[in-house]
Formats: C-alpha cells, sequence, structure tokens
C-alpha cells in the first residue's frame, strides 16, 4: 500500500457519497438539542441596538426561533412562508439575525415584510454556536416551558409547515 | 432538415471520438506508427463534426426555427440576432455542446502546434482527449440533445433568460470553457506522460505554456462573469461566493499552483508527482464544476431527482475519468524519481508553500460548495453557507500567499540566505506599511483589515519592483536599458501577474472599506447627495424596446455644482416571459464608480433609488487583466518555441 493511493481512496469516498446521497433517503437525523431546553442569550435587538432580548420573555408561549441573515439564498426562499405565518398569527416567531450587517439585515426586513414578533441580532455568532447552528436557516420550536420541541434545518416548505409546525404548535398550545 | 443534419454530425463525431480514443493509443504502446499516425487526422476530422453540429444549432436559432424543442424553450422571434446566436448556449444542453466544441477546438491547436513532440506523446494527449469527448459527446446526445424536435412546432419561442441578454454573457461561457477545457491538455500530458512512465524536464515544459494559456482564458471568464454580476444583477455586489462561481474558481486556484509547480518541475526536476497530480486534480475540478453547475445540482439537488438518468450518467463519468486517472497515478507515481533535493529555505520550498496555500484555499472553497450539496442529497434540508465562512476562512490564505509572492521569487534556487533576503527585502516591506497607513489616511477613517489589506497590496506590486530593481543592479557592467531588455518575457510574465494580484487586492480592500449606499425615495426634481456628490432625480420615462418594456429614470449627477453625468438606471418587463429585471446605471471611472439602481415605484410619481459609490471597484478587473496579460506575456516567451525540441531526437 503506497502514498499514491490516497488521493483514490479519497475520490472513492466522494463518488460514494454522492452515489447514496442520489439513491438513499435517509430519516432527519435529530438534533442533539431537541428536547432539551433551549439555551439562553442575552442579545441586542436588531432594531435597537439598545433593548436586548432574551428567550425567558416568551415563557409560557409556543414560539419559534427562525435563523436567518441577508445573504442567505435558501433565506429568500422561505421568507415569504414565514411571512404568511405570521399574517395568520399561527405561532409567534421570533427572528436570529445571524453574522449580518445590522443595516442589511434591517434593509431586507424593510423590504421584504417582517414576521418575527422580535429580532435579535447575533453578529458574532455566539447564541448561534450555543443553539449548534450550522448554517442559515434553522428554524426551532420552543414549548411553553422552554424546551426545543423540533427543529428544521434549511428552508421551511409548505409541507413542512402543514404536516409538521401546525400539528406541533397545536398539540404543545394544548389545543 | 438542417438540426438533423447537425445531430448525425454528432453522431459521426462520437463515432471519430471512440477511434481516436482506441486507436492511437493503442498504437503508441504496440509501437505501430501507423495507428499512432491516425491520431492527428482524427482528431482534426472530430473538430469538423462538431463544428458542423455547432453551426447547425447556431443556425437554428438565428433562422427562429422553434420546431428544435431547445430553440423555442431559450428563443423568441423579437430576440435580437446576437442574442440569438448567443442564445445557442443560453441552456443546458447548448452549453455542453459548446464545451465539446471547446475541447475539439483545443485538440485541433495541438494537432498544430506540435510538430516537434514525439510522435507517441502526441497520440497518447490526443487519444485522451479524445476519450473525453466520447464521454461528453455520449452525454449530449443520450441524454441532453439540443436537436430533439418539438412538433407540432411552437408558434413563439419562450425567450433567452433576460439576465443572460447582455454582451458579457456573451463572451463569458465561452472564455470560461476555453479555461476549464484547456485544463484538459494539460490533463492529458500527464496522463500520457504517466502512460509513458517519462516524468522529465521535457514534460513539464510541453505542458507549462498550454496550462499558462489555459489558465489566462480561465482568468478571463472569470473576470467576465464577476463584471456582469456587478452591473447586471443590480446589487452593486462583484463576488457572491455562489456555487456557479466556486465552480470556476477552484480548478483556477488548481491551476495557479499547477502553473508554480510546473515551472520547479521544469527548471529542477522535483515535485514531479505533485505537479502530474495537480494536473489531474485541475481538470478533475473543471468537470465536476462543469456538470455540478450544468446538471443544477448545486442550485437544486431535486434536478437530479427529476432526470436521473443525467445524474447517473455524471456520476459514472466522473469516477470512470477521475478514478481512472488517480488509478494509473497510483500505479504509475511510485516508479517516479524524487528529483533533487532542496534546502528549508530556497526557492523550491517557497513555491511548495505557495502549493500547499493554494490549495488549501481550493479545498476550503471545495467544503464551503460541497458541503450544503451533501446535506442537501441526504435530506438533511437546505443550508447555505454565505460569505461569513468564505471570508474567515479564505482571506487569511490568501493574505499568506500574497505575502509568500513577494518573497518567492527573491529566494534561490536549491538554497537560500533567509538574513540576504530579509535584508533586501525588508526597506520594501516598510515602505509598504508606511505608504498604505499614508493611503488609508488620505481616505478618512482607517481600520486594521484596510490597513493590513492596503499593505498587501502595495506589497504585491512594490515587491515586483524590487525585483526588477535588483536584477538591473546586480548586473554590474551591463546597461539598464541592456539588462532590462536581456530580461526574459516570463520574467515580466510573472512579475505583471503578481502586480496584478497587487492591483486587485487594494481594489477588493479599498471598495470594501469605502465604500458607501444610500437608499432613497425620490419625485421628479428631488436631489440627493451621497460622499460629496449630488443626485437630481428628473423624472421616468417609458421606452419600448425589441423584447422589453423599460421605465427608464434620469439622473443628473453634479459635485461642487458642476456637472458630471447624467445616468439612465431602468426596470424593464421582459414582454415573453413577463420577467423583470434591474438595469443599473454606472457612471466609471478609475477611481470610483458611481453606481444607480431603479427599485420599485412606491406611488404615482414617486421611485426607490438606490445610489452607490464604489471607490476603486475598477481596479478588481483591472488586476486580472494584468494577471491575465502576465499569463501572455509568459507564453510568449521565446524559451518556449525554442525548447519544443525534444532533448533527445534521433
Amino acid at each position: 500500500m503506497n502514498r499514491f493511493v490516497l488521493p483514490l481512496i479519497i475520490f472513492f469516498v466522494l463518488i460514494i457519497f454522492l452515489g447514496v446521497g442520489l439513491k438513499l433517503k435517509p430519516r432527519e437525523v435529530p438534533s442533539p438539542l431537541v428536547g432539551k431546553m433551549a439555551p439562553t442569550f442575552h442579545l441586542a435587538q436588531l432594531h435597537d441596538a439598545s433593548k436586548t432580548i432574551t428567550p425567558e420573555e416568551l415563557r409560557g408561549k409556543v414560539w419559534l426561533l427562525n435563523v436567518w441573515a441577508s445573504w442567505c439564498v435558501t433565506c429568500r426562499q422561505e421568507h415569504p412562508l414565514l411571512v404568511e405565518m405570521s399574517r395568520r398569527n399561527i405561532v409567534p416567531i421570533v427572528g436570529l439575525n445571524y453574522k449580518d450587517k445590522r443595516e442589511d439585515g434591517v434593509d431586507w426586513l424593510q423590504k421584504l415584510g417582517n414576521p418575527y414578533v422580535l429580532s435579535a441580532y447575533d453578529h458574532e455568532g455566539t447564541a448561534g454556536i450555543d443553539w449548534g447552528v450550522y448554517g442559515v436557516p434553522e428554524t426551532f420550536v420552543i414549548d411553553k416551558a422552554g424546551i426545543i420541541r423540533h427543529k428544521v434545518i434549511g428552508a421551511i416548505t409548505p409541507d413542512v409547515i402543514q404536516d409538521k409546525l401546525i400539528p406541533l404548535i397545536k398539540e404543545l398550545n394544548g389545543a | 432538415m438542417i438540426p438533423e443534419i447537425g445531430h448525425f454530425s454528432l453522431i459521426l463525431a462520437l463515432v471519430m471520438a471512440l477511434a481516436l480514443g482506441v486507436l492511437p493509443i493503442t498504437g503508441s504502446l504496440n509501437g505501430n506508427a501507423q495507428l499512432m499516425a491516425l491520431a492527428r487526422p482524427v482528431a482534426r476530422g472530430l473538430f469538423l463534426f462538431v463544428a458542423t453540429a455547432f453551426g447547425c444549432l447556431a443556425y437554428s436559432f438565428i433562422v427562429n426555427d422553434f420546431s428544435v424543442l431547445y430553440v423555442a424553450s431559450h428563443s423568441n422571434s423579437l430576440l435580437p440576432v446576437h442574442y440569438r446566436f448567443a442564445a445557442v448556449w443560453g441552456g443546458h444542453e447548448g452549453s455542453l455542446l459548446l464545451w465539446v466544441l471547446m475541447l475539439t477546438l483545443w485538440m485541433f491547436a495541438v494537432t498544430i502546434f506540435s510538430k516537434r513532440l514525439p510522435e507517441e506523446i502526441v497520440a497518447r494527449v490526443l487519444g485522451v482527449m479524445g476519450l473525453i469527448s466520447v464521454g461528453f459527446l455520449a452525454f449530449t446526445l443520450f441524454t441532453s440533445n439540443p436537436f430533439e424536435r418539438l412538433l407540432p412546432a411552437a408558434v413563439d419561442g419562450r425567450d433567452l433568460n433576460p439576465l443572460l441578454q447582455d454582451p458579457a454573457m456573451v463572451i463569458h461561457p465561452p472564455m470560461l470553457y476555453m479555461g476549464y477545457v484547456g485544463l484538459s491538455v494539460a490533463f492529458a500530458f500527464a496522463i500520457a506522460a504517466l502512460i509513458g512512465g517519462r516524468l522529465d524536464a521535457a514534460w513539464a515544459r510541453w505542458s507549462r505554456p498550454w496550462t499558462t494559456i489555459a489558465w489566462v482564458f480561465l482568468t478571463v471568464g472569470i473576470m467576465l462573469g464577476s463584471w456582469w454580476a456587478y452591473y447586471e444583477l443590480g446589487w452593486g455586489g462583484w463576488w457572491f461566493w455562489d456555487p456557479v462561481e466556486n465552480a470556476s474558481f477552484m480548478p483556477w486556484l488548481v491551476a495557479t499552483a499547477l502553473i508554480h509547480s510546473l515551472a520547479v518541475t521544469e527548471k529542477r526536476g522535483a515535485f514531479k508527482n505533485w505537479t502530474v497530480l495537480l494536473a489531474i486534480i485541475a481538470f478533475s475540478l473543471s468537470l465536476l464544476g462543469t456538470f455540478l453547475v450544468r446538471s443544477g445540482v448545486l442550485t437544486s439537488v431535486h434536478s437530479f431527482a427529476t432526470d436521473p438518468a443525467r445524474g447517473v450518467f455524471i456520476l459514472g463519468f466522473l469516477g470512470i475519468v477521475i478514478g481512472g486517472s488517480l488509478a494509473l497515478f497510483a500505479w504509475r507515481a511510485p516508479k517516479v524519481g524524487l528529483g533533487s533535493g532542496f534546502d528549508v529555505i530556497s526557492r523550491e520550498s517557497m513555491l511548495l508553500v505557495n502549493n500547499v496555500l493554494l490549495v488549501a484555499a481550493a479545498g476550503a472553497v471545495f467544503i464551503g460548495t460541497l458541503y450544503p450539496l451533501f446535506l442537501d442529497a441526504l435530506d438533511m434540508g437546505k443550508i447555505s453557507v454565505g460569505p461569513p465562512y468564505f471570508d474567515a476562512v479564505f482571506a487569511p490564505i490568501m493574505a499568506l500567499a500574497v505575502f509568500m509572492m513577494g518573497v518567492g521569487p527573491r529566494a534561490r534556487w536549491k538554497q537560500a540566505s533567509l538574513a540576504e533576503m530579509t535584508k533586501r527585502l525588508l526597506p520594501w516591506l516598510v515602505a509598504s506599511v508606511v505608504l498604505a497607513v499614508g493611503v488609508t489616511f488620505l481616505f478618512g477613517h482607517w481600520t486594521a483589515p484596510v490597513v493590513g489589506g492596503v499593505t498587501l497590496g502595495l506589497w504585491a506590486l512594490l515587491s515586483s519592483l524590487a525585483y526588477l530593481v535588483a536584477r538591473v543592479r546586480d548586473s554590474a557592467g551591463v546597461g539598464v536599458w541592456t539588462k532590462l531588455r536581456t530580461t526574459p518575457r516570463a520574467t515580466y510574465g510573472m512579475l505583471l501577474a503578481h502586480a496584478g494580484i497587487g492591483i486587485f487586492v487594494l481594489g477588493v480592500t479599498l471598495v470594501k472599506g469605502f465604500e458607501s449606499t444610500s437608499e432613497v425615495r425620490m419625485r421628479m426634481g428631488d436631489t440627493t447627495t451621497l460622499d460629496g456628490y449630488a443626485f437630481r432625480f428628473l423624472g421616468v420615462q417609458q421606452i419600448q424596446g425589441p423584447n422589453y418594456n423599460s421605465s427608464s429614470a434620469t439622473l443628473e449627477i453634479t459635485r461642487d455644482g458642476a456637472k458630471i453625468a447624467t445616468l439612465h438606471p431602468a426596470k424593464r418587463i421582459y414582454t415573453a416571459q413577463n420577467m423583470p429585471m434591474t438595469e443599473s446605471d454606472i457612471y466609471s471611472g478609475v477611481f470610483r464608480d458611481l453606481y444607480i439602481a431603479l427599485g420599485d415605484r412606491v406611488s404615482i410619481d414617486e421611485w426607490i433609488v438606490r445610489i452607490q459609490h464604489k471607490p476603486m471597484v475598477n481596479w478588481i478587473w483591472g488586476g486580472c487583466v494584468f494577471i491575465a496579460l502576465g499569463g501572455l506575456l509568459a507564453v510568449s516567451d521565446r524559451r518556449y518555441r525554442l525548447a519544443i525540441t525534444p532533448p533527445a531526437q534521433h
């Protein structure tokens, strides 16, 4: 076995991975945070740096935390759905603006509509690390006791809202 | 009839490609001169048939033959004729055909500029390229045939994507593909060398001009793409770390490493295996990039699901080409010697660091680009890995690479003295820092990243100058002019390209540090100011274009009361697809751009206007032009013309 085989091996791992990705549809991998207390944070608000926001303010409510950024193309896809959800008053949505420029974030909400009851500004991505965010967008469902019940990785789709989020929110609200 | 001729030509081309891929290589292994002699004529025939097919498709576009499905979905009778021609590569099928055309064009070039190469090398190089074209022709014919008929014919076409109706878009894909596909020549030389087991200085010397020319095309292609994104997308950004951009950037980074590594292999006989591996990787990334972009895998993995045949074909082809060449590498590389040794401080070690940095940068881009794809392929959701990741990883690596760029050329081969280099370079480094502080001071406020970036940019410029100064000073007894004139063009090419990097870095740093944006609502007669410029809104006019309706605004720009320009940013609605487009207008200059985009209409006579002041933005593309010119200058060096003669010819 010589070291010159290494590139070939690496390449075949890549190919196998791609091939498996093509053929199979593996189940969702659950986040380790689901079922645990939501990590706390103290962050400045997006629109007003002098005000802060923490998850404790929402204790007693079922709410969503949506992690987004103005540089994120996928966020642009899901944004209209969030606006629609907020218009229908399904659940309060808190926005976590992630590693973004403040003015870009504000600008985005002004242009595309603001679905958030509150917007936190996480410029350094510190809260994101606590919440196990490894890309944007991600959306968490948090129950009345402050426990994370579900995590959506990537863009929310109409199916996800209908089949997963709305039933779960109803259940958590005890309806 | 014409589309059928095109289709038939493509089938004939596939047959010829098969012949080219099998016969000459077999001949080279058995020493059969007749089979080897087939390589040139078959390669030229292949080019002729692919060109015929391409011509037939172009003809169908120009005469608006909407009975061809591909024409109907990418053109329109109202589309101006030059865009109808460019629409040939406006979609997946035509892009592939363009790719194959470029590939055969490179093969044609090899048949012409290989007069003094040994026959078996020509046979193998053309054979390998023939095999690659087999894959692409089969892919085109079996899964993406551009000549498919639409019966009954469409009354009119769906029109070309308005984003692509632009002069830069007409030349951007051909340039980029010339670069992508040009790397196949270096790849074919590498494979030919591996087959023959002959990895020597001659091989490196043959590969160098081809690699450099391909790299020049790639540079220009990427630059045009960036420039196009800047003025056409209407955001004023010039690089988005978009998967499509990354797909072209990764081969560029590796090809840059390859150019430097080839220099070591030619001059010192070292890095042979590494150079071969780089040649394979550079072309593999071109293939991967083309396919990822063309199959739409990256923008949406679901295109695999809609056409599984394409996805499987792609994967199979990648597996055979890349896997096959890496297997050949694993088999042959151990027999290749290591070449001469070198010291920790030497030109070789500097170039090694350069290679490691460039490959690491390509690796970082690779991971950032494919990570969302893997996640999506595994059905774990859609994720954007955005600029924060790329900026954080890429900037430090490249900063180091740019710094080394100033040091490396000053080191001697085999063994260099750190003390002597420090003595010679330190004054220039200090000058860069002092000047950088001065320049940023001139711009007003200054921050550490800006000073750092400007220092690096100046360092790249000044260290290139220092190289020339030292060269002249070290040659006692010879006149300055004589010394400058006898300096090889390859050296000037290198210095020019390095200076281009400096210009590029300056542009990027200053535009990032000092650009400003203002978004305002404006009525007729309103005036707004930005960075000392006054913008007066003179209203909006309706204009009828050939295949669009336009709302064109007029803004007058003044500075200190003196009028400097009138701009017409517009919003267009392309009628065929009812698609809105923002057409920004730019007052462009060497030291700044004033960039105006017309936003939405908010009330009957009020519009949102987005104004941007971008200092030094054109230095970004200007730097790229210098880089490309440097490459051209290096290729024109006379030693390549002389050195084509193989060392031992009987």
